[in-house]
């Protein structure tokens, strides 16, 4: 019951990156197949709200590359691989603009270019959007233009393998989901392109797809994970009802006037203000009011980095200082006009009210910190994505190296079409230059597909569900935002119990769409993630952007030197410190150099008003 | 909203029938019981099933959040997503029943085979932009793509195409129709700001424009709200008609920068843009 396909390039996963990989690959003239677990266009991409950074220069004209380039550096903890941070800021409004050639209808300026919208840790106005549905506009997008191009597409295609043949990546190996029957693809190149791992999380803005498939399969196929420990907790995401708990508000809410507040009425954002932000940050509310109409003001510390405003959340919560469902409130009703709040955030307004009869125009928001983003991942090279296995490549949350320590929002999606496009490229260019297929390993597709069977096959076992359940359970309470030693190894010994259960699961019905036995398949990936994460953790003994260690609460300048490696040898999970590349002098001052509180406006300021609040 | 939590919470179990089968067939519907939580919705019931009850119950879903399009299903007779259906908006003390969508082919319990509509997808041609301003940027203003955003926040839940009366009850009228989601993608082409493509004939003879008789059904299940017969399908039909009778006339409408289709020009007969 296996069929085979053979191509020149497949490319596993169909959000952002994985779309723009094909598009390119098909561009070089590879045979390209497109495969995803979901339908296709309904990626965890078509959730992004907020927007795609971008130096545009739309709305400011100091803007540009080595300004994004600065801000990413800084906002990763100066952890980012340098040369995807330069290759990302040079590289990310072509391809915004490459969108608009394909379809894309973005929000606009006064004068009839793409409007950007502020975002935190970013200096200037950065983000090209469409309202809050920015993710929807880019797949929409993607979509339609692969569908032009005629690229074949491999939808409900659950891939669980690849396949290598003497040290180079041969295909690989899956189900489709609408009928459960083992597919085999023969490919000279694979492009992972499958995002992240939230679901092993119980409070996470991610979606049943994030089970960390592609990290598990390049660890599994002997590539190399780096920065596994940086895992993103988004500020803001809904805390009541439970029922809706972790689903995101975008920050977009913070970048259009919302802010924070704690049950005194508090902005206690003002509180929280680190050294490392100090000189570009406002220290009094009506500094920070002002920065929004005028940036010769000091940014809003509502708008500092991520990592920063979630730890300080939580720190509110702790001091019971929260809301009554155990958030903060997130205001932008008191300072925004109903119209202005509607027409820049309207699904966040129909979201509110339809999950938690909150009318944003009238009331507060409750919100609280969720699992939102993996910033570690497959360890790839800047220029090409190639990972560490020849004939493999990586690109968008699956890979790491551009966010560092930290992502700065909007980055994400910039990210993907940047580094989308490289993969796909370089993947082509890998395929041309390969002429034949590799062997296909028959007994490692045989053991595949034994593996596939055996949960169906076993007549009592652990439930994949209660697995599940428990796993995100340890992850959230041992692995969330604040770690300490005791918890890591604690959380190391529940992982390992659950692995030991992950063996006698068993799953009940046939192969046909089959939630429960695709579960039951997807644990071992996100157990392996997991540990990965856990173990990266506790070897990281500093705090610094998404990882912070309440036994070691400052960051360590040698820790900035490294990256936490991880890969898998003889079956068990090692792990290495390993330095970072040097960066060149001219990049270190762009970094380096002291922020500008006091920037220049120019005769761009007349078209800032049109996408501001009035 | 403490006191509607309240209404809906505690320990109160929430029953539900669930369509359940490889085919339409031998399939039924099997009731459930499961605990109810505040807020819920009905996906979140559904993963209770699953968890609970029937762990192989086959259920599409991504985002939860009502913005990918997936869950898509039948509730109590209505077309819904199933992310964004509180149960304290459906009748209380009444079994909820879920039904996959009526107009597709059941793969499983909930889950129906969608691919009619990535087949029309293929058959619409792609956007075609006019040359760039001398300064090399594009331009268009916020008034002119007001409108076809509207159309651009189409989750493709192909709920309308589910309710759509012409391939509905009718499996023989979707090799010529290509349903309301596509009319509003192709609303969208012909008034985006750039494009220079004509699509109109292409709508009338390929994509079945003239089956619709404008019942409206589609519009009234959208979740985002598009107004597609008054906003898209209307508007089609009249430029249908005037480039069909009136060839100059349409021609001269189309903004500057765009190239009036010739007369007796064909449409390419796949969609292409190389
Ligand atoms: C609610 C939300 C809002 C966000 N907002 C923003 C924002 O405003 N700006 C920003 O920059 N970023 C944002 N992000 C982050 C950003 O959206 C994601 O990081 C990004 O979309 C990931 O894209 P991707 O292409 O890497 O993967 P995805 O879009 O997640 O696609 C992954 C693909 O891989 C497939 N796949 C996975 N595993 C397998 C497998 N085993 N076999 C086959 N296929 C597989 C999936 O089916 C899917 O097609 C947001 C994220 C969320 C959750
Ligand atoms: S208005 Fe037209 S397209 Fe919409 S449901 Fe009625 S017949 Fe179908
Ligand atoms: S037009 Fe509305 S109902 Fe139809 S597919 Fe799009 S979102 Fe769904
Ligand atoms: S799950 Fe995405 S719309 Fe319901």
């Amino acid at each position: 019951m296996s069929a085979n396909y053979t191509f020149d390039v497949v490319v596993i996963g169909a959000g952002g990156a994985g779309i723009r990989a094909a598009i390119e690959a098909h561009l070089q003239g590879a045979r390209t197949a497109l495969v995803c677990k979901s339908l296709f266009g309904k990626a965890h991409t078509v959730m992004a709200e907020g927007g795609i950074a971008a130096a545009l220069r739309n709305v400011w004209k100091e803007d540009g590359w080595d300004v994004h380039f600065r801000d990413t550096m800084r906002g990763g903890k100066l952890l980012s691989n340098w040369r995807m941070a330069q290759l990302h800021a040079q590289e990310a409004p072509d391809r915004v603009l490459e969108l608009e050639e394909w379809g894309a209808m973005f929000d606009r300026t006064a004068d009839g270019l793409i409007l950007q919208r502020d975002f935190g840790g970013h200096r200037y106005a950065r983000l090209a959007h469409v309202g809050d549905r920015t993710g929807l506009e880019m797949i929409r997008t993607l979509q339609q233009k692969a569908v032009a191009l005629g690229i074949e597409v491999l939808m409900e295609c659950t891939i669980q393998r690849l396949l290598v043949d003497d040290g180079r990546v041969a295909g690989c190996v899956g189900y489709w989901r609408q009928t459960g029957e083992t597919v085999t693809l023969r490919a000279k190149a694979v492009v992972l392109a499958t995002g992240g791992l939230g679901k092993a999380w119980r409070i996470t803005s991610n979606s049943w797809e994030y089970t960390g498939d592609g990290m598990a399969m390049a660890l599994e196929a002997g590539a190399d994970l780096i920065d596994m420990e940086f895992v993103q907790f988004h500020p803001t995401g809904m805390v009541w009802p439970p029922s809706v708990r972790g689903i995101l508000v975008t920050e977009g809410v913070r970048g259009d006037g919302g802010t924070l507040r704690n049950s005194t009425g508090e902005r206690f954002m003002f509180r929280y203000i680190p050294e490392f932000f100090r000189a570009e940050t406002a220290d009094t509310e009506a500094e920070a009011d002002a920065w929004y109409e005028d940036k010769k003001n000091r940014r809003t510390p509502d708008l500092l980095p991520r990592d920063e405003v979630a730890r300080a959340i939580h720190a509110e919560v702790r001091a019971g200082r929260g809301s009554p469902h155990g958030g903060v409130f997130l205001d932008i009703a008191s300072r925004r006009p109903a119209e202005y709040i509607k027409r820049r955030l309207p699904s966040m307004y129909h979201q509110f009210k339809e999950l938690a009869d909150i009318d944003i125009t009238k009331d507060a928001m409750e919100v609280g910190p969720t699992c939102h983003y993996a910033m570690g991942g497959i360890r790839v090279d800047a220029d090409t994505a190639a990972t560490t296995l020849e004939g493999l490549y990586a690109a968008g949350e699956v890979a790491a190296g551009l966010h560092g320590a930290n992502r700065l929002g909007g980055n994400s999606l910039s990210d993907l079409l940047v580094f989308g496009r490289r993969a796909g490229l370089y993947a082509a260019e890998y395929a041309k230059g390969r002429p034949k297929q590799a062997a296909v390993d028959r007994a490692a597709v045989e053991a595949a597909s034994r593996r596939l069977a055996e949960p169906l096959e076993r007549k009592t076992g652990e439930d994949p569900y209660a697995i599940h359940a428990d796993l995100q359970e340890v992850m959230h309470t041992l692995v969330g935002i604040i770690r300490t030693q005791a918890d890591l190894d604690e959380a190391l010994i529940r992982i390992a119990a659950l692995r030991e259960r992950q063996t006698r699961v068993a799953a009940w019905g046939n192969r046909r769409y089959n939630p429960g036995w695709n579960l039951s398949l997807d644990l071992e990936a996100m157990l392996t993630v997991s540990e990965a994460v856990a173990r990266s953790a506790a070897m990281r003994t500093e705090s610094r952007g998404g990882h912070t260690r309440d036994d070691f609460p400052k960051p360590d300048p040698e820790w900035a030197k490294v990256n936490v490696v991880t890969r898998k040898r003889d079956g068990r999970l090692e792990l290495a410190k390993e330095p970072l590349s040097e960066m060149p002098p001219e990049l270190r001052d762009l970094v380096g150099e002291q922020a500008k509180p006091h920037a220049e406006s120019t005769d761009m300021e007349a078209t800032v008003p049109a996408g501001k609040p009035v | 909203m403490t006191a509607r939590s309240g209404s809906n919470g505690g320990a109160r179990d929430v029953t539900v029938r669930v369509w359940r089968g490889e085919d339409r067939a031998s399939g039924g519907f099997v009731q459930y019981d499961v605990p109810a939580d505040p807020g819920m919705v009905v996906l979140d019931v559904m993963f209770r099933v699953q968890a609970l009850r029937a762990p192989d119950l086959a259920v599409r879903w991504n985002c939860k959040a009502g913005k990918c399009g997936s869950c898509s299903a039948e509730i109590n007779g209505r077309p819904k997503l199933m992310c964004m259906t509180r149960v304290s908006s459906l009748p209380e003390g009444e079994p909820i029943t879920i039904a996959p969508m009526a107009t597709f082919p059941v793969i499983k319990d909930l889950v129906t085979d969608v691919s009619y509509n990535y087949e029309k997808a293929k058959t619409i041609p792609a956007f075609r932009p006019a040359p760039l301003e001398p300064d090399g940027t594009r331009r268009m203003y916020q008034e002119e793509v007001d409108r076809v955003q509207e159309f651009r926040k189409c989750i493709e839940c192909f709920m309308c195409q589910n309710v759509c009366h012409v391939i509905r009850d009718h499996e023989e009228n979707k090799e010529a129709f290509s349903g309301p989601r596509f009319f509003v993608r192709l609303a969208e082409l012909e008034m985006h700001p750039l494009d220079t493509h004509d699509r109109i004939e292409l709508t009338r003879a390929k994509h079945g424009l003239g089956f619709c008789n404008i019942t409206k059904c589609c519009t009234e299940v959208c979740p985002e709200s598009i107004h597609i017969t008054d906003n898209a399908i209307i508007p089609l039909k009249e430029r249908v008609v005037t480039e069909f009778y009136d060839p100059l006339a349409w021609a001269k409408r189309r903004l500057f920068g765009q190239r009036p289709r010739q007369l007796g020009e064909k449409e390419p007969a796949a969609p292409s843009d190389r």
